[in-house]
């Protein structure tokens, strides 16, 4: 349920957005300069650790005011790492393992990776396509053995092969070699690999759905502007279609992921609850994107196919955003199964249930 | 504009009546009143089976005490609504009354007309249907010409209705007729909104039979046909000022993402409980959709609940509700499409396909067209 707080909270965040971030200006500038100030703002005003009580060095915000923060991320399309920094807060959090300033990340970022821990203590294996793994100053990891650890890791003890996600952000290979965590603590039961990729999904899917919404507005906003055969091309049956489609899109995708989000905050454990509404939130954000991006892009013609105008940097984020964490087809296989298990019977019961 | 689905979760209330509306399902079926796994065989309305309904209190159920209703919040009879729908329980001949026409005479009926029509709605014993569309007149509602010329003490109706569903089992209408000629400043002008006992002399009814075989909808033809002063619903010409709150409902609820639903339950059952990885993903796909349709519907339901007026948000659910369960009797067949010949229930499956997807086309049709939708989507969003 959306809560007073909500709105203080995720305003915070729009108006530092708005102030340092402006999708606009950075698109247009020359160098990284806008980076520092901005990052500067989001840890003063607490958004970055929002996960993190104030206990482990964080602002003690709820789960629900951290999915707003990640939602206006995304309608800002915020180019730093700020959803990956609070789910390593979350994930830390999670062993009771004070959190660092600066930047993080989260590994494994890929539902197919593992990390391993030896009996020494140290970690091994490969992280691929770990977002913003370069920009980081840590990585929080979740790793598998017979005692699963949640680790905070210095950066330069891993080894980084650069990659890029469409967006051109970066997206890392990882590679752990018996690394030594600066501090580690058991995993609790109820934080496996599964639930790390779940709070992934659900983190992405907000970030997808507050993209979204500002593509819809900017694409709004054009088709009333925009004039062809002597009329904004707003007033074409063809164009008002098309833009209704988006905002059908839109709203999907903004109602499963506040849903997931709800369902998350509410949560005691990744239970069945949790695996449904996330799953399905990432599955259909996903699809909501693919759809939405192509929309959007018809709507604007060729300007908005060039680097100089702001659509991209929303576009090609909700669809790099959809390979993080389990992509669509992965996490439907997953659930397709769960409910084939579960039979034909339970199924009804189960989706009325949420 | 924003829009918004907050999730609402249903009250506990609400599990509670669950339970009871499922072992009132149990109990009609183990005793033969319908078969929920067979749609499209048996009849879809049950005049004895509405009573019972209307006994349980499961009808009229956010009206008036007052007028036979139960003062219940619209989450509550949203779950009445989706267990009777999923399992394809014969509703047929109370649903209209209880969805749209309650509420039309709730808030535009003389009080001695709501006093005698509501209890009965809400006991099942009445069938109501709608009459807009003629054989000019369809999405464009204002060009109905179905006329009412005023006489001593009423009006006298002329002309024709099609596609009118029940209206052969029906007991009112609610019928949309030209009072006046629209003027040059408003087209809209002109229409009233008229309660009708479908009883009265000068009304045949010719049945029309659906391409899946069925007969569900009719042409309705008056010949001075009388209507009293009394049964004028709202102002004379002016029904086009009255559509509001009432179409959210109508567009928004559980019935306009889970008519073919069925096909979904029977390839679950078809797949066995270790399916390949391509079907799991299919089925996966279609799980996290109707997951998607039903939190935005539950989401409306609340924002009507909470007296909101959800217009582009109602719409948004029906358009994407309906392509949905249009196309998913067709997404269905492709991903049973290697299942093995021996499957224990493909004959069921194939025989719900093919109701299915006959069914399929009129979903996007019937109470307001995808394109038609999305115009009032497109108004909302400030294109129009
Ligand atoms: C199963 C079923 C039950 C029905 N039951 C009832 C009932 O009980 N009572 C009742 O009154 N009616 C009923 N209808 C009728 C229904 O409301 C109409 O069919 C519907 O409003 C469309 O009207 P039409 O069929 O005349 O199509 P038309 O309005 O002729 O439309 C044909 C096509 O043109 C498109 N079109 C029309 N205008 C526009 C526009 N402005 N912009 C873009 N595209 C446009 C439509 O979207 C559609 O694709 C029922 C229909 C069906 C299929």
């Amino acid at each position: 349920m959306a809560r007073e707080s909500d709105h203080i909270v995720a305003e915070t965040a729009a108006r530092i957005f708005a102030d340092l971030a402006d999708p606009q200006t950075v698109n247009r500038a020359k160098d990284g300069t806008w980076r520092t100030p901005l990052w500067r703002a989001l840890a003063e005003a607490g958004l970055a650790l929002a996960w993190v009580p104030e206990s482990l060095g964080g602002a003690g915000a709820s789960m629900a005011d951290g999915f707003e923060i990640v939602r206006t991320a995304g309608r800002y399309a915020v180019p730093v790492p700020l959803a990956e920094t609070l789910a390593a807060g979350w994930l830390l959090t999670q062993a009771g393992i004070e959190a660092p300033a600066g930047a993080m990340s989260v590994a494994p970022a890929s539902p197919e990776d593992r990390i391993g821990v030896g009996p020494d203590g140290t970690l091994n294996g490969r992280a691929r396509r770990v977002p913003f793994a370069q920009e980081a100053g840590h990585f929080a990891v979740l790793a598998e053995g017979a005692q699963p650890l949640i680790a905070l890791v210095h950066a330069g003890q891993c080894r980084l092969d650069e990659g890029r996600n469409l967006a051109g952000e970066p997206a890392d290979a990882v590679s752990f070699d018996q690394v030594k965590p600066l501090k580690s603590a058991p995993a609790p039961a109820r934080v496996d690999t599964t639930a790390l990729m779940l709070m992934g999904s659900v983190i992405r899917a907000m970030q997808t759905a507050g993209a979204l919404e500002t593509v819809l507005s900017l694409s709004v906003a054009y088709a009333n502007e925009r004039v062809a055969f002597e009329r904004p091309i707003g007033k074409f049956q063809a164009v008002q279609q098309n833009l209704a489609r988006l905002a059908g899109e839109t709203a999907a995708a903004l109602a499963v992921a506040a849903s997931a989000a709800d369902t998350i905050a509410e949560a005691q454990a990744f239970d069945e609850a949790v695996r449904l509404e996330s799953a399905s939130a990432k599955i259909r954000c996903a699809e909501a994107a693919t759809e939405g991006a192509a929309i959007a892009h018809q709507v604007f013609g060729a300007i908005g196919f060039t680097r100089e105008h702001v659509l991209h940097r929303f576009t090609l984020r909700m669809l790099a955003w959809r390979d993080d964490f389990g992509n669509e087809s992965w996490w439907a296989a997953e659930l397709g199964r769960h409910i084939a298990r579960r039979g034909a019977d339970d199924f009804w019961p189960l989706v009325a249930s949420r | 504009m924003m829009l918004r689905f907050d999730p609402i979760r249903l009250p506990p209330e609400c599990e509670t009546l669950r339970r009871e509306v499922r072992a009132f399902l149990a109990e009609e079926i183990a005793a033969g009143t319908f078969d929920p796994h067979r749609p499209g065989h048996g009849d879809s309305h049950n005049r004895e089976f509405s009573r019972r309904v209307g006994a349980r209190g499961w009808i009229g159920m956010t009206w008036p005490k007052r007028y036979g209703g139960h003062e219940r919040s619209h989450l509550e009879r949203y779950v009445v609504t989706e267990e009777f729908r999923v399992a394809n329980a014969p509703v047929r001949l109370h649903f209209v009354a209880d969805r749209q026409s309650g509420p039309i005479l709730l808030k535009y009926a003389p009080e001695h007309i709501k006093l005698d029509i509501l209890p009965r709605i809400c006991r099942g014993e009445l069938c109501f249907v709608i009459g807009m569309s003629e054989p000019g007149s369809g999405s464009d509602l204002f060009a109905a010409k179905t006329k009412a010329t005023k006489v001593d003490g009423g009006w006298r109706i002329n002309g024709t209705k099609t596609w009118t569903s029940n209206a052969h089992i029906a007991d009112y209408m609610l019928g949309l007729f030209r009072t006046s000629p629209p003027t040059k400043e408003n087209r809209r002008h002109g229409l009233t909104q008229f309660l009708v006992d479908m009883k009265s002399p000068g009304i045949t009814v010719n049945p029309i039979i659906q391409m899946t075989g069925q007969h569900d909808f009719n042409e309705v033809v008056f010949e001075d046909v009388f209507v009293p002063d009394d049964h004028v619903l709202g102002e004379v010409d002016g029904a086009w000022k009255q559509a509001t709150s009432e179409l959210a409902y109508e567009r928004s609820g559980p019935e306009r993402f889970l008519e073919t639903f069925y096909v979904l339950v029977e390839l679950i059952r078809a797949l066995g409980t270790d399916p390949d990885r391509r079907s799991a993903e299919g089925l996966g796909r279609l799980v996290a959709q109707l997951h998607t349709l039903r939190r935005m519907s539950v989401s409306v339901a609340g924002m009507l609940q909470a007296g909101k007026e959800p217009v582009v948000e109602g719409s948004i659910v029906k358009d994407l509700g309906t392509l949905w369960e249009q196309k998913l009797p067709h997404r269905v067949r492709e991903i049973a499409a290697f299942l093995a010949p021996e499957a224990a229930n493909r004959t069921s499956l194939e025989e719900q396909l093919a109701f299915a997807i006959t069914v399929a086309p009129k979903l996007t049709i019937q109470g307001g067209t995808t394109e038609i939708l999305r115009g009032i989507i497109a108004r909302g969003l400030g294109l129009r």
